[in-house]
C-alpha cells in the first residue's frame, strides 16, 4: 500500500516492505519519480521541505541584493542586479510549483515562512553592506549554490531536477556577473580593492556553512542519498566549492581569510584538496535558529510585503468572481 | 541645444520612473508582481540608458550616460513631476504607470518613422514595451476599481492624488525631432477615461495643476532620491565600477 495525498500526516509511514522495496528499485534504475506516481511519504515529505525552503530561500534572497538597486553604481550595473534579483523571484516561482505538484500550495509555504516553521538558507540572514557585496554574493552565494544545485539536475524526483536545470543556467551566469563586479573592483581604486577583500572576509565562512554541516551531523543526509534526492555529501561538495573558489580569489588578488587553508595532494583519492581552518558552528546553528543580524528584519520584510498586499489578492479575486457570474448571466 | 534637453526630459522622465519602479522589487503583493513591475523597470531604465547616451552625444562634451545620470543635481533632472512621486501603494504605483504608458506609447508610436535614425530606433522597441505597460497597469486599474470596497477607495484616493501631476506631461518641447506632446493630450484622456469607466471610476473636477519639472523645479522627494541614486558615484570620483 502506498499512501498518497498524507501531507502533514507526522511520523510513520504506512507502507509495505514490498512497496517501498519497488519505489527503491526505480530510484536506483534512475528514473524519474513524476507527480502522480506512487512514492513513500517520507519521500514525499522531505522533498516538500527542501523544494519549500529552496524557493523561500530565493524569495528571501531577493531582499540583500534588492538592498543595493537603488545604489547601483551605473546605469549597466542597475539593470543587471535587477534583472539578477527579478530571476531569483523567478526562481522562487519555478520552485514554490514543482512543490506544489506534491500537494502543498503556495500560500500554505508562504504562511510557514511568515510564522518561522520553514526556514530558509543562513546565508540571506547577512546584511550587504557595501556595492562589493553585490560582486560577492554572485560569485560566492550563487557560486556555492551551484555546486549543491547541478547535482540537483539529476534529482530523482522529475519537476524538481527539470527546474534546477533553468536554474542552473541562470545561476551560473550571476556567478560570472558577480565575479565581474569583483574584477572591476580589484581593478579599481585602492578604496574599491578594499571594499572587495572586505566582501570577501565577511562572506566566506558564512558561503561555506551553506553547505550544512558536516556529514557526520547532518540528520537528513543518509535517506535523501539513498533516494537520489541528494547525490553528493555536504563535506564533498564544501570541498569542490573551496577548490574551485581559490584560484578566483588568486587571480583577483584577494586573500581567502582562513590562514589554516593548505591543499594536501593525498585528500580525495589522490586528486588533491584544501584543508581548511575549523567552521564556527555555533555561529551557523545560531543564525539557523534564529539569531542572525537579520533574521528578523527579513521575515518582517516578508511579511510587511505579504500583509500589505493583502487587498490587492483579495480585489483581483473579487473582480475575477464578479466577472464570471457577469460572463455567466450573459 | 533643443535637442539634447528634450531628449534629457525624456531620459529623465524614465530613469526616475524606473528609480520609483525597482524599489517594489521584492516587496510586491505577489510574486508575478515583483517580476512584472521589475520588467516594467528595467524596460524603462534601459529606455533612459539609450536616451542618455543619444544626449552625451549630441552634447559633444565627451559626457557618459551615466555622468547624465549620476553627477547631475536634482535642479538640473527635467523630468515631470508625476514619475518622481512616491509609490505610496500599488493602486498609486499602477496609476501612475498607466498615465505615463498611455502618453508614451502614441508618443514613440509617432517617433518610429522619424527621421532621426536612434530616436527612430529607440522608439521601435519602447513603443511595444509601453503597449503592454497600458495592458498589464489597466487591467489592475480595472480589477482594483471593481474588486472590493477597500480595492476601490484605494484606487480613487490615488486618482486624487495624481490628478494634479498629469497635466504637466503634456508640456511642448521646443523640438522638431520630436513628436508634439500636446497634441496627444486630447487621445490621452480618451483612453484612460475609457478604462476608468470600465474599472467603474470616476473622472475628477480639475484641480490646480502642478508645474515645474520641466524647469528642475522639484518636489522635496526628488532630492532623495537622487542623493540615494548617485552615492557611489558622488564619494569615489572618477572610479570605474
Amino acid at each position: 500500500m502506498y499512501s498518497q495525498g498524507l501531507i502533514g500526516a507526522d511520523g510513520g509511514s504506512e507502507e509495505t516492505q514490498e512497496f517501498l522495496d519497488a519505489f527503491q528499485a526505480r530510484i536506483d534504475a534512475e528514473e524519474k519519480i513524476e507527480p502522480t506516481d506512487p512514492m513513500p511519504e517520507g519521500y514525499r515529505r522531505t522533498l516538500v521541505r527542501q523544494i519549500g525552503q529552496h524557493a523561500h530561500s530565493e524569495v528571501v534572497g531577493m531582499l540583500p541584493e534588492g538592498n543595493w538597486i537603488s545604489r547601483a553604481p551605473s546605469l549597466k550595473r542597475k539593470l543587471a542586479l535587477l534583472a539578477k534579483v527579478q530571476d531569483e523571484g523567478g526562481h522562487g516561482l519555478y520552485l514554490y510549483s514543482a512543490a506544489e505538484t506534491l500537494g502543498v500550495t503556495r500560500e500554505q509555504m508562504t504562511e510557514e515562512l511568515l510564522d518561522g516553521t520553514a526556514k530558509y538558507s543562513s546565508i540571506f540572514n547577512y546584511p550587504t553592506l557595501s556595492w562589493a557585496d553585490m560582486g560577492a554574493v554572485g560569485w560566492l552565494v550563487d557560486g556555492a549554490a551551484i555546486m549543491n544545485q547541478i547535482p540537483l539536475c539529476r534529482c530523482s524526483y522529475g519537476p524538481y531536477a527539470r527546474a534546477m536545470i533553468r536554474v542552473c543556467a541562470e545561476e551560473s551566469f550571476h556567478q560570472r556577473q558577480g565575479y565581474e563586479i569583483m574584477l572591476t573592483l580589484c581593478k579599481g581604486t585602492p578604496a574599491q580593492k578594499e571594499m572587495a577583500q572586505d566582501a570577501l572576509n565577511r562572506l566566506w565562512w558564512p558561503c561555506l556553512m551553506m553547505f550544512g554541516p558536516h556529514d557526520g551531523d547532518s540528520a537528513h543526509s543518509e535517506k535523501s542519498m539513498k533516494w537520489k534526492i541528494k547525490r553528493f555529501s555536504n563535506d564533498e561538495l564544501r570541498g569542490k566549492f573551496i577548490a574551485a573558489t581559490v584560484r578566483q580569489a588568486e587571480f583577483l588578488g584577494l586573500t581567502i581569510p582562513d590562514p589554516d587553508l593548505k591543499w594536501d595532494d593525498s585528500l580525495n583519492g589522490g586528486k588533491g584538496g584544501y584543508h581548511h581552518g575549523e567552521i564556527d558552528w555555533s555561529e551557523f546553528w545560531r543564525v539557523v535558529k534564529g539569531d542572525g543580524v537579520m533574521n528578523v528584519e527579513r521575515v518582517e520584510m516578508r511579511k510587511a510585503a505579504w500583509d500589505d498586499g493583502a487587498w490587492v489578492r483579495e480585489a483581483a479575486l473579487a473582480h475575477a468572481a464578479k466577472r464570471s457570474a457577469k460572463m455567466a448571466a450573459e | 541645444m533643443a535637442l539634447y534637453q528634450a531628449l534629457i526630459e525624456l531620459a529623465d522622465d524614465h530613469l526616475v520612473l524606473g528609480q520609483r519602479l525597482s524599489e517594489w522589487c521584492g516587496h510586491a503583493p505577489i510574486l508575478e508582481e515583483d517580476l512584472a513591475l521589475s520588467n516594467f523597470a528595467l524596460d524603462v531604465i534601459g529606455t533612459a540608458r539609450s536616451l542618455y547616451a543619444y544626449a552625451a552625444e549630441v552634447e559633444g562634451k565627451g559626457r557618459s550616460e551615466d555622468d547624465l545620470a549620476y553627477l547631475r543635481s536634482e535642479r538640473e533632472y527635467l523630468n515631470c513631476l508625476l514619475v518622481e512621486r512616491p509609490n505610496v501603494d500599488f493602486a498609486h504605483t499602477m496609476l501612475r504607470q498607466f498615465y505615463f504608458a498611455s502618453l508614451m506609447e502614441p508618443f514613440w508610436q509617432a517617433a518610429v518613422n522619424s527621421d532621426d535614425k536612434v530616436i527612430a530606433g529607440i522608439a521601435g522597441k519602447a513603443v511595444k514595451e509601453m503597449a503592454y505597460h497600458i495592458r498589464h497597469a489597466g487591467e489592475w486599474i480595472v480589477r482594483l476599481g471593481d474588486g472590493t470596497e477597500e480595492s476601490g477607495a484605494r484606487m480613487r484616493a490615488a486618482i486624487v492624488a495624481l490628478h494634479p501631476y498629469w497635466e504637466e506631461m503634456f508640456t511642448p518641447c521646443e523640438c522638431d525631432a520630436l513628436p508634439d506632446r500636446a497634441a496627444l493630450r486630447s487621445g490621452w484622456e480618451a483612453n484612460v477615461k475609457a478604462v476608468f469607466a470600465e474599472a467603474g471610476l470616476e473622472w475628477p473636477e480639475p484641480v490646480y495643476g502642478h508645474v515645474g519639472g520641466r524647469k528642475g523645479e522639484h518636489s522635496e522627494v526628488l532630492g532623495r532620491m537622487l542623493s540615494d541614486m548617485q552615492y557611489l558615484q558622488r564619494a569615489h570620483p572618477g572610479a570605474t565600477w
